[in-house]
């Protein structure tokens, strides 16, 4: 087995014995080092402010809105062109957000420990759908919710978890795929079952019980609550493989709505990008194709990990309302993605597939080769600033991401005689 | 060759085909079996990219 093979299988192992679980509510300004109220954290590769995309832009100026910089988005649109707010990847922190991914100074957020390696992961909670953050809407009622959670929903979270202890992940995660989520875009099941380990102890320190109502409903009234803890899930799993010599397995996907990004555990930090893509799916009634903005968030994190699109075969119930029209369709992506995976998970299965584990370990070589590109479930949000979601789809990470990153790995790992002999030389 | 050729066409076909499924559809519109294979050349037939891999294959 050569270098390469043998550092794969290490990432591989180190993917697979990955064990999250939440072990904590903290809040950014206590936790995310050099950040201040003028620090935005935002999804994907680093991006300008000039070259933000609608919704990002959108989700930004609600951001400063919400930390209380400004009042009206005229204001905020002058402050960030007064150079005064420091733009900043979520990735570089530890961080991930889902779609535009905002994460400010006074934001909320799920601290999730990796048992098995000690590293900690943050994501913002969930903030329900259609007109939200997150998809770049911004209206007072976007703002208000925002506060609700920092104010009332996290604190309570916090007493709950100090009474009845940590809430490990990793079993909801394989609890949920054996019921039909792939937890990216359906954690119905996985936000259910969540539930069921919080409920208790929130009925114990919540007093007011309009309040506790309040945070029940909301939490149960949203199927995709779960998918945070997911991402932070797997951001904790996939930061493990960082940085490991002549790796050439992905240790990041992610997307600005401009650019998609790839990292590779061998290559360090770098980031290679290539323009996003649109996704193919569903829209939500009064919207088409020609309103979506093309592929945005950090959620692709999930499918770094293999849930996603890449455990589709264990998730058929999704398979409408991301656009696919079959659970055979469902069962060729996970297929497919097994082809450009160093291995499968020994515990995260596809009941659907005969308990398959689900592919884990993007191989950059084998995408290269094969053709096959990772496929991303994801929602979809509006181009404009300020509307919010529009629909769900699937869509493909660009091509061009990973034949960069074939080129700038073979001139790290080969030796400089090898990478000039021509081949049958 | 020829009379091989003929023979070919004279008797009852069954078919392996690779690659373009196109040619597959044909023998199913005409009745004839065939196993359609999936395959693309690696990394779209690309030459560079191809002398890549098979270099980092073997390191």
């Amino acid at each position: 087995m050569g270098n390469i093979d043998n550092a794969n299988r290490e990432a591989y192992a180190r993917m697979d014995k990955g064990n999250p679980e939440l072990t904590g509510i903290v809040y950014a300004k206590d936790v995310l080092p050099g950040i201040d109220k003028y620090t935005i954290g935002h999804a994907g590769p680093p991006v300008k402010w000039e070259d933000m995309c609608g919704p990002l832009k959108g989700a930004v100026l609600g951001a400063i809105r919400y930390e209380g910089l400004c009042e009206t988005d005229e204001e905020a649109t002058a402050l960030v062109e007064s150079g005064k707010i420091k733009f900043r990847h979520n990735h570089s922190v530890d961080c991930v957000g889902p779609m535009t991914g905002m994460i400010t100074y006074s934001m909320p957020l799920f601290e999730v420990t990796n048992l098995s390696f000690g590293n900690k992961a943050f994501c913002t909670f969930n903030e329900g759908l259609g007109k939200v953050m997150r998809f770049g809407a911004n209206g007072p009622d976007v703002i208000a919710r925002l506060k609700w959670l920092e104010n009332s929903l996290a604190p309570a979270f916090q007493k709950a978890l100090a009474l009845r202890g940590s809430i490990n992940l990793k079993v909801i995660m394989t609890k949920a795929l054996a019921m039909g989520d792939e937890m990216h875009q359906r954690n119905v099941a996985a936000s259910s079952l969540f539930v069921r380990e919080i409920a208790p102890a929130l009925t114990e320190v919540v007093d007011d019980k309009a309040e506790l109502v309040k945070i029940m409903t909301f939490i149960t009234g949203n199927d995709q609550f779960f998918l945070n803890l997911a991402m932070a899930a797997s951001k904790s799993v996939a930061d493990t493989i960082k940085d490991i010599p002549c790796c050439s397995i992905v240790s990041a996907m992610s997307r600005n709505g401009t650019k998609f990004g790839v990292k590779v555990s061998g290559l360090g930090d770098r980031w290679f990008e290539a323009d996003c893509l649109m996704p193919k799916g569903l829209y939500f009634p009064g919207y088409t194709a020609e309103d979506g903005n093309p592929d945005i968030g950090d959620s692709a994190i999930c499918e770094t990990y293999g849930i996603g699109g890449f455990a589709m075969g264990g998730a058929p119930a999704v398979v409408r309302f991301v656009g696919a029209e079959s659970v055979a369709e469902a069962v060729e992506f996970s297929n497919d993605m097994l082809e450009i995976c160093e291995g499968v998970s020994s515990q995260l299965q596809m009941p659907p597939m005969d308990f398959q584990g689900i592919p884990m370990g993007i191989d950059i070589r084998k995408v290269v080769e094969t053709g096959l590109l990772p496929v991303i479930n994801t929602g979809v949000a509006h181009k404009q600033a300020g509307i919010g979601q529009v629909g769900a789809g699937i869509v493909r990470a660009p091509m061009d991401c990973f034949t960069q990153a074939l080129m700038a790995f073979a001139e790290e790992v080969l030796p400089q005689e090898v990478l000039l002999q021509e081949v049958g030389a | 060759m020829a009379n091989q050729v003929n023979s070919l066409f004279s008797g009852r076909l069954a078919v392996a085909n690779m690659g373009l499924e196109v040619f597959a559809t044909a023998c199913h519109d005409q009745q004839t079996p065939c196993v359609h294979v999936e395959w693309k050349p690696a990394a779209g037939g690309n030459q560079q990219l191809m002398e890549l891999l098979s270099k980092l294959k073997n390191f």
